[in-house]
């Protein structure tokens, strides 16, 4: 058997983002003077491929959401190049971009807050079909059976309305209405965390079963670590607006290399009550994401750190013998 | 009575909301004894009574529309469901504290933490000022905030979460109360601060020797903290055991389908979902609520009779109890390769 190659071939990529910030003014005073800016993603580079599930994983306010975002252009980017299918997203004038978004869509974590709640479901799953001028009348009304059907919903719900729906049911809503126009990326934004774990699983095993159908890449974007390595074939840990570290899920479980990967797996509660406990907690909190400490920005929390790394700004690199593992750490370059 | 190594036991608590939609059966005959200086986890999935139950046992209940039916909850030779409410305000707080899911919705926002830590000494323990100062300071170092002198007089805004819920933890047990109520405690807070607040927890337990009744939907949580475990569906408890023979010898189908639709980084293999979804407490089925959703409902009995918690001989332990009239087939479901559920 041949080793899978490290990238995917060139015509595999879907989505490409190079070295990508996001950083949002912090204004004050009567003036709104600009005091600083919180860098909420602060250079972050990865490769998506066709049909593949990469997750972003971190703690509140690591960024997660602010790159998901802004790879959509939902958030205007400080800087960076988002390419999807080869296209420069950030230079596209309007027309092209409104194409582009059929392609691209997103499914949050809180369902309900993002259904028209005078909308009734029929009418919020047909809308992307009927905006971007896709299906009317009859095809419209077989194009929203097909999509309810398709993420094990009875077609027959279509008149009733969003409060009526639980919260997984809703969860299927949004899925079906991301489906409408038949993208090829759905960025997912903690779409389980608010919902039950029987629930949870209807959803993780929905999202598997249409990415094999339908070919879909997802970069899925949640705090958990065990969710987020069940359905992703990579992963990327993101601490304070960076990538850490950035490994095949079950690499990085068997062989975290980062500080903050192992500190954060050791914080996991564990699975069975007689598995010993092995805790790594880090020192002290979450610094300001307005002002990152230099070097490193683990190194105040990190139990190894030592004199290069509040110096020096560690690249993420392959780690020896591991062409597929990233990391960013002085301690292994 | 209960014996002496039991602080608390609950017996047949029955709590039920009448609405205008009509009677809402969110706790049903739940029992469940709590020993000294142990932890016991109520857990399951929303609206299954977990919440309701710890509310009852405080009374908090909100009445109407709520109302405690029936039950008794037994603690140092009173029913605390029949006392008078003056000598419940004694209980609450003092005997019996709650720490709750979000700290910054339960903590005053216009006290200081300090005020609002002191002001539990003052009420129950009839200290001064300045006595009630000093024990606060004492708690809020305890819980492993730093420098507590200065932190005493900052408000819960200016605090992190992690710490809010460390200063919660401190006022519910600076009375040194013999039962903490925890309701998801750490629910709200990252992986990284769970663990400290988790770790926390379980040394002060060791430490003061108080009894913990936890509420959480979160396996890893029990696995963690739990002596004991109590799995509730639909108002009832389904299964209790002891934590090692839960986790290793489930015997209802429902806490079967927990572990298996629970993603972990050890297991790699597909989930099985539940299909549905828990019924409403309006709307409990007949029978076993849990027979719709159940890959071993046998469609007759399961449909028609309500299956009673009792131990099972397929359980390790004498104390490990079931309400399922096929706890004998429970193991096959563990094991069985295809998705349990299809989906």
């Amino acid at each position: 058997m041949i080793a899978a190659p490290p990238n995917p071939p060139r015509e595999e990529v879907l989505l490409e983002v190079r070295d990508l910030r996001t950083h949002f003014p912090v204004r004050r005073g009567l003036l709104g003077r600009t005091v600083g800016h919180v860098r909420a993603v602060d250079g972050i580079s990865f490769t998506l491929g066709r049909g593949k599930t990469l997750g972003l994983v971190g703690e509140s306010g690591c960024g997660k959401t602010t790159a998901g975002r802004t790879i959509l252009r939902l958030i205007p980017a400080t800087s960076g190049d988002v390419r999807f299918e080869g296209q420069d997203v950030f230079a596209l004038p309007a027309g092209a971009l409104r194409r582009l978004r059929e392609h691209m869509q997103i499914i949050f974590q809180d369902p309900y807050g993002s259904l028209n709640p005078r909308m009734t479901i029929g009418g919020i799953i047909g809308e992307p079909l009927k905006i971007h001028g896709h299906a009317r009348g009859r095809e419209l009304e077989r194009r929203v059976a097909d999509l309810l059907d398709r993420v094990g919903l009875s077609p027959s719900y279509r008149n009733r309305y969003p409060h009526e729906f639980s919260g997984g049911q809703r969860q299927r809503i949004g899925i079906a209405r991301a489906l409408a126009l038949e993208p090829r990326l759905i960025v997912c934004d903690e779409p389980v965390s608010a919902l039950d774990v029987s629930i949870q699983a209807q959803i993780l095993t929905l999202l598997e079963k249409l990415q094999a159908q339908l070919r879909l890449a997802y970069l899925f974007i949640a705090h958990d670590l065990a969710v987020v390595s069940h359905i992703s074939n990579d992963v990327a840990v993101m601490y304070l607006g960076k990538i850490v570290e950035k490994a095949p899920s079950d690499r990085l479980y068997e062989n975290p290399l980062h500080p903050y990967t192992k500190c954060l797996m050791s914080a996991i509660p564990k699975s069975h009550p007689a598995t010993p406990r092995q805790r790594l907690v880090p020192k002290g909190e979450v610094p300001s994401a307005m002002r990152p400490p230099p070097g490193c920005p683990f190194h105040p929390r990190c139990p190894w750190a030592f004199d290069r790394c509040p110096a020096e700004v560690p690249a993420l690199r392959p780690a020896a013998g591991e062409a597929d593992h990233l990391v960013s750490c002085h301690l292994y370059h | 009575m209960p014996p002496n190594d039991i602080l608390l036991s609950v017996r047949g608590l029955t709590t039920r909301f009448f609405t205008e939609e009509g009677v809402s059966y969110a706790v049903e005959d739940v029992s469940f004894d709590l020993p000294r200086g142990r932890t016991v986890a109520l857990v399951g999935e929303s609206g299954c009574g977990k919440t309701v139950t710890a509310l009852s046992i405080l009374r908090l209940v909100p009445d109407p529309p709520g109302r405690l039916v029936a039950g008794a909850v037994l603690m140092d030779s009173a029913d605390l469901v029949k006392l008078p409410e003056a000598a419940m305000r004694e209980v609450r707080g003092n005997r019996i504290s709650m720490v709750f899911q979000e700290p910054m919705t339960s903590l005053n926002p216009v006290f200081t933490i300090g005020d609002q830590i002191a002001e539990a000494v003052t009420l129950h323990k009839r200290a001064g000022r300045a006595e009630a100062l000093a024990q606060t300071v004492a708690m809020l170092r305890k819980v492993g905030i730093p420098d507590p002198e200065a932190r005493v007089r900052e408000y819960p805004h200016q605090m992190s979460g992690g710490m809010r819920q460390r200063a919660m933890i401190a006022m519910a047990l600076v009375c040194g109360p013999q039962l903490v109520i925890a309701d998801e405690p750490t629910t709200a807070l990252d992986v990284t601060i769970q663990a400290q607040i988790l770790d926390l927890l379980r040394g002060l337990q060791e430490e003061i020797g108080m009894s913990i009744l936890l509420i959480t939907h979160d396996l890893g949580v029990v696995a963690e903290m739990a002596h004991h475990v109590a799995v509730m569906y639909a108002g009832r408890i389904v299964e209790q055991a002891d934590v090692l023979e839960l986790f290793d010898n489930p015997l209802h189908p429902y806490t079967v389908g927990l572990f298996r639709s629970r993603p972990t980084l050890e297991h790699k293999g597909p989930l099985a979902a539940i299909p549905g979804q828990v019924p409403s407490p309006l709307a409990i089925p007949s029978g076993c609520p849990f027979h719709p959703r159940c890959p071993l409902s046998d469609g007759v009995k399961c449909v028609h009779e309500r299956p009673p918690l009792e131990p099972k001989k397929e359980g390790r332990t004498p104390a490990h109890a079931a309400a399922c009239w096929h706890a004998g087939r429970v193991a096959e479901l563990r094991t069985r390769q295809e998705a349990l559920y299809p989906s």
